[in-house]
């Protein structure tokens, strides 16, 4: 995969022990195969995909688990906030389809490799991503 | 050959097969589906922008709202997630209430679901029975905290509410009751030859497809996937008590059906146990700090609800508010297998297979 795959890993002990990976976005694609498909591995199931403004940066976290083994992990891709895009994860895990445009529409990451990516929750024309820490609404009285 | 114009049809997002307001554009050829497209966002209040300036006890309310057939185990998820964090302890009997409150809540919501199938179907009585019996547990409710939709029920550490006297006894006379009630929603509609021809291999997918597309619940189980978080990851005080997950390798809208219809079963199995060890006293809130504010961190937690997993993510930057607060919401995830289940099907499956799915709009949009 590359040396410079694995960004930062470390235990959130906090959160039942999970082990958090974050993982650079150029090799995303190839790291999420690997989460999938390696036989120590087999993270065949993603439970959740959230997207975070982290006000510095904008970032994906993806909650995985192996069904067979009941193992877990978080992992999170970071992203620019100027032009924040990531892999899309959907050709992975199908399940990434919805979550990602909901990502796209709240806080404006884009996904290449998505088959769809268009809003899912806002209007088709709306101004902006609601959920990013700077958004300012058009009609404050909305 | 007889060739069909292909027609563009809006079902929804008024209709109440819909269950709420949710929209699928359909192109049809004759009677048959070619696309399915669905839209949604009709319902989105943007409950998670609004909790990043509520703190975390103003926010259950707006969990009662998201998937308001099933208030109580949204209130759990995110009362669960915050104690997570704070790694706070929760005193028996406040345990035992949001378990007991909990089984009645999968109860009620099966018991709507089954209603509102059915009446998709065409089946105009069951409603009527399914809606009398979820009559008590809504008063049960109704008596414990004062409400019969948007319960508001539980707290960081704890329970708003003590039981009131007899409320327990209430509860252990309404499992013999229910149990006697469900013998006969199946002797009423499991058995008819119509219902079954309307829905046996109806709606099919097979377990690969299931875990791809991040089912949970019934959807999940139906394909013979044994995953039911009380049992693989138990929470509260699920493993104290026996039941049984039941599981089908079908994988379409009878099994669907089935499974639903044993959860109840095994559900009042729970209750039966729950209210025989409740313990006659202690305290319904724990030790928690005045002003509940998380050090910095992140957590997930997922419980089971009756659609599937819900979860809650909460990253904390030692606020009383969260910094961000996302919900894995189950209907949302599972209904995004419908545009493939539908294509090549009929019009008349449209309801069978969105209705088998068991959605609640206001989850979907949250």
């Amino acid at each position: 995969m590359g040396e410079d795959a694995v960004v930062d890993a470390f235990i959130n002990e906090k959160d039942g022990h999970r082990p958090y990976v974050v993982i650079n976005s150029s090799r995303w694609t190839q790291a999420a195969l690997t989460l999938r498909d390696h036989e120590e591995l087999q993270c065949n199931y993603l439970r959740n995909l959230s997207g975070v403004d982290q006000e510095t940066h904008l970032e994906v976290a993806y909650h995985l688990l192996a069904l067979g083994s009941k193992r877990e992990y978080c992992v999170k891709v970071k992203t620019d906030r100027e032009q924040p895009s990531i892999p899309s994860a959907t050709p992975i895990w199908p399940t990434a389809n919805w979550n990602e445009r909901e990502v796209y529409d709240l806080l404006g990451i884009n996904f290449p490799g998505h088959p769809d990516l268009r809003r899912i929750m806002m209007p088709d024309d709306w101004v902006g991503h609601p959920l990013r820490k700077d958004y300012e609404p058009l009609d404050p009285e909305v | 050959m007889l060739r069909t114009e292909e027609l563009l049809l809006n079902v929804g997002p008024q209709h109440p097969s819909t269950h709420g307001v949710f929209r699928v554009i359909v192109k049809l050829d004759g009677e048959i589906i070619r696309e399915a497209i669905p839209v949604m966002g009709y319902l989105h209040r943007g409950t998670e922008k609004l909790a990043e300036d509520l703190s975390y006890t103003q926010i259950i309310p707006y969990t009662d709202r998201m998937d308001y057939v099933s208030a109580m185990t949204n209130n759990y998820v995110l009362v669960h997630a915050v104690e997570k964090m704070m790694q706070l302890e929760v005193p028996e009997r406040a345990e035992f209430l949001r378990l007991i409150v909990m089984e009645l809540q999968r109860i009620a919501s099966h018991m709507v679901w089954w209603g509102t199938y059915l009446l998709d179907i065409g089946a105009m009585s069951p409603f009527l029975y399914a809606f009398r019996d979820r009559e008590i547990i809504i008063d049960l409710f109704n008596e414990l905290c004062g409400a019969r939709l948007t319960y508001n029920y539980m707290r960081v550490g704890g329970v708003k509410w003590d039981a009131p006297e007899g409320w327990i006894d209430k509860v252990r006379k309404f499992v013999p009751y229910m149990r006697d009630k469900l013998e006969e929603y199946h002797n009423l509609v499991s058995g008819n030859e119509i219902f079954l021809s309307r829905i046996k291999g109806i709606g099919k997918y097979d377990a690969e497809t299931a875990i791809a597309y991040g089912l949970s619940g019934a959807n999940l189980r139906c394909t013979g996937v044994d995953w039911d978080i009380r049992k693989t990851q138990p929470y509260s005080l699920y493993n104290r008590f026996e039941f049984d997950v039941p599981v089908r390798t079908g994988g379409d809208c009878h099994d669907r059906y089935l499974l639903r219809m044993e959860e109840v079963k095994q559900s009042l199995r729970i209750l039966e146990q729950a209210v025989e060890q409740f313990p006659a006293e202690g305290e319904t809130m724990g030790k928690v700090p005045r002003v509940i504010r998380p050090a910095e961190g992140e957590v997930y937690a997922a419980i089971e609800s009756p659609r599937g997993e819900i979860g809650c993510y909460i990253i904390s930057r030692g606020k009383q508010e969260p910094f961000r607060l996302k919900f894995r919401r189950p209907s949302f995830v599972n209904l995004q297998i419908l545009p493939k289940l539908l294509v090549g099907e009929t019009m008349t499956n449209l309801i069978t297979i969105l209705g088998g799915i068991d959605i609640v709009v206001g989850e979907v949009d949250a």
